[in-house]
């Protein structure tokens, strides 16, 4: 059976979406003749003329904030990170115009725009293009953060953040465009606020998101030979978290660890586990658990790149540990 | 910074100021061709700058009276610029986009006084229901596209305004979209780097923008030419293949000259124009600011250019007024901001119930 690659999953949420709406439109750079760095906008070009997706000059924070523009005023602008960590130079505008403009107006404009990219460790491509930009912009208000980890969520995602009136981050990693799967049939969005409860068990929680979805995925069938049932819970929206589902989750496990590849410090789980603490005190019967990133830039050299990631057994001890020992 | 270097820059600072710069190019100017206006226009303007001084001198007022908070920056001496381009647009069909200096412009796009004194006041009847303030007003009625506290991050905005505009016409065959987008900053911004991003992009695209340079000689205390290596911004406009001009921004026929020559070009689709508009503001940064560093001189210079008095003289002589229309508008004026203030100190606080209003759309 012929599956789809996750990065033309997105291509074709955007393509379909572009064709139901001829408000949106994409800005970039090397988004059009090119077909974008990892081919999510390949051919979208000529069939849907320049203006409509943009080649832009390289300058983040100018044509992010030209979108925002372009949103005040009618359009549905998907603004394409070449790589996410080059909206380092658009922070201000994400931030400042993005998130706290609907605010800060009153209510007179909505910013309705997509700003997707590739991020995540990918294989040796140094830390400046190995950056996890999510928790950095977690504290930002009024934007709606979600990373993508199937084909299926990737293209169900895209379509409703292209279709949501708010802005929307949208996180792609870098190791998974090639990722196959046979899509759903026809016309079908994902919600951006709800977790993905991948696989069920009694025993412990899992939380995590984006590439460590699949470490995961190897942890949990690890652990089940070793006898220890573990739930598996992708976020997929990390702003905000679906509490409900994992608060249901917590109640029935009373154990929970969360796996992410962000830095550890000021990390997405530091804030999630905040909330678990501050929801779940008294259901849990273990600590919380964060296994994270190293906090330091993302070494060149693979082995070391390996070390600085969590990798699948280091999640299968410390769910040993924690279900085993109640550590 | 030391005292010492404090001083040194101070002396510095001071230095242009006799002959100033600006006065020489004041007096050299490439080209000057003023509006040709009517009665109707010619009171309008007048209209537009006196609400704009009575308007900023109210909010000092207010200031110091304990009315209003936070940081508040006054447009006095630079009403031709505002009055002069935006009065030459089509109200709540074209775009404006403002920086922290945006009471004038909002008032001039017709955001009515009464909303942008509420807003001061941090009213829920303020044109962005008390939660913007001074340097973030926003009126979506009147295509206000907002002020922007942060030093240059309004002018892609206003670029996205203008790509609006042409995406409508040539993506999607709105044969009748011709709005023209004018972006508002100062000299001081001229020297980051979202002002050449989008002097490209612009120029590249061909889109139907105005940027407008008030180039009031400071950036708080920083005076141009030691900021700027060229301090002839309107020339920058060459590198990118714009048209480029430089006007006395002093006077609003000037600036309404040189703004109908643009926004004609824009409006046919050829594309943006930089405009810099020489011009001083006639009280500190903002109203924290001492304001020790502008020589005596280098106000008086400019406090014999008043716009406002330069724009009474001429429409006088040229006989499109008489005297008794001009009193009369500035009597209308205080009545107009005497009610704006009562206005906005009748009007009622944010309902803190509603606190987290308006962070998402649905
Ligand atoms: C990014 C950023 N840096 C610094 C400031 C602080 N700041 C506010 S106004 C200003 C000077 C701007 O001068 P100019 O562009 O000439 O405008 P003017 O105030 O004269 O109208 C500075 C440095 C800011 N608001 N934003
Ligand atoms: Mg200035």
């Amino acid at each position: 059976m012929a599956g789809t690659l996750l990065f033309n999953a997105l291509r074709e949420a955007i393509d379909e979406e572009m064709a139901r709406d001829s408000h949106v439109c994409v800005f970039g750079e090397d988004v059009g003749q090119y077909g974008g760095s990892y081919k999510v906008t390949k051919d979208l070009y000529e069939k849907y003329g320049e203006l409509r997706v943009l080649d832009t000059p390289i300058a983040e924070n100018s044509f992010t904030g030209m979108a925002v523009g372009a949103a005040m005023t009618g359009l549905r602008p998907i603004v394409e990170g070449m790589n996410m960590g080059f909206l380092l130079l658009a922070f201000n505008q994400i931030s400042n115009n993005m998130g706290m403009l609907r605010y800060t107006s009153g209510g007179n404009f909505t910013i309705p725009t997509v700003v997707r990219g590739p991020g995540g460790v990918g294989r040796q491509l140094g830390a400046e293009h190995s950056q996890r930009l999510e928790a950095y912009f977690h504290a930002v208000p009024g934007i709606k953060i979600v990373a993508c980890s199937t084909p299926t969520n990737a293209k169900g995602l895209m379509k409703a953040a292209i279709r949501d009136n708010n802005p929307v981050l949208f996180f792609e990693h870098v190791l998974l465009y090639n990722l196959s799967e046979e899509l759903p049939k026809g016309d079908y969005v994902c919600a951006l606020d709800q977790a993905d409860l991948v696989s069920e068990g009694k025993d412990l929680t899992i939380i995590t998101y984006s590439r460590m979805r699949h470490h995961c995925i190897k942890a949990v069938q690890l652990l089940k030979d070793e006898g220890i049932d573990a739930e598996l819970i992708d976020l997929i929206s990390l702003k905000p978290f679906d509490m409900e589902t994992i608060t249901r989750s917590i109640k029935k496990t009373h154990r929970v660890i969360v796996v992410e590849e962000c830095m550890k410090t000021g990390g997405i789980g530091a804030e999630l586990i905040a909330l678990i603490t501050e929801k779940c005190f008294d259901e849990l019967d273990a600590r919380p658990v964060r296994l994270s990133s190293q906090d330091i830039p993302t070494p060149y050299n693979g082995n070391l790149e390996n070390l600085t990631i969590i990798q699948p057994h280091q999640i299968v001890d410390m769910s040993q540990k924690i279900v085993r020992q109640g550590l | 910074m030391s005292k010492g270097t404090a001083m040194a820059s101070k002396q510095t600072a001071n230095k242009p100021s006799e002959t100033g710069e600006h006065a020489e190019r004041l007096s050299n100017l490439v080209s000057n061709v003023p509006a040709d206006i009517d009665h109707e226009t010619g009171l309008k303007l007048f209209r537009d700058m006196t609400l704009g001084r009575r308007f900023e001198d109210k909010c000092a007022e207010m200031y110091y009276r304990g009315k209003m908070f936070g940081f508040v920056h006054l447009y006095n001496g630079q009403e031709a610029v505002s009055s002069g381009v935006i009065g030459a647009m089509k109200l709540k069909h074209d775009w404006f986009c403002s920086t922290y200096r945006d009471h004038v412009h909002a008032l001039s796009a017709g955001v009515p006084a009464r909303e942008v004194m509420s807003e001061l006041f941090g009213k829920e009847t303020g044109c962005s229901k008390g939660r913007g303030g001074s340097m973030h007003l926003f009126s979506k009625e009147h295509h206000l596209l907002g002020g922007y506290a942060f030093i240059g991050e309004g002018i892609p905005v206003a670029l996205g305004a203008a790509f609006t505009s042409r995406y409508k016409r040539d993506a999607l065959g709105d044969s009748k979209s011709d709005s023209v987008t004018a972006a508002f900053f100062g000299d001081g911004t001229c020297n980051n780097g979202q002002f050449f991003e989008c002097l490209n992009m612009a120029q590249l695209w061909k889109l139907p923008i105005l940027f407008v340079v008030e180039n009031n000689k400071w950036a708080i205390g920083m005076a141009h030419d030691r900021a700027t290596s060229d301090p002839e911004i309107w020339r920058k406009a060459d590198a990118f293949g714009m048209k480029g001009e430089e006007v006395d921004g002093m006077d609003v026929l000037s600036v309404r000259g040189a703004a109908e020559r643009a926004i004609k070009r824009a409006r046919a689709g050829e594309g943006p124009t930089l405009l810099e508009c020489l011009t001083y503001r006639y009280r500190g940064h903002s109203l924290a600011d001492p304001d020790e560093l502008r020589a005596e001189q280098e106000k008086e210079f400019w406090a014999k250019r008043d716009p406002l008095k330069t724009l009474e003289k001429d429409l006088l002589e040229k006989q499109l007024v008489n005297i008794e229309e001009l009193r009369e508008i500035e009597k209308q004026i205080d009545e107009e901001v005497k009610d704006a203030v009562e206005f906005a100190l009748e009007s009622k606080e944010p309902d803190p119930t509603e606190l987290t209003k308006y962070i998402w759309a649905d």
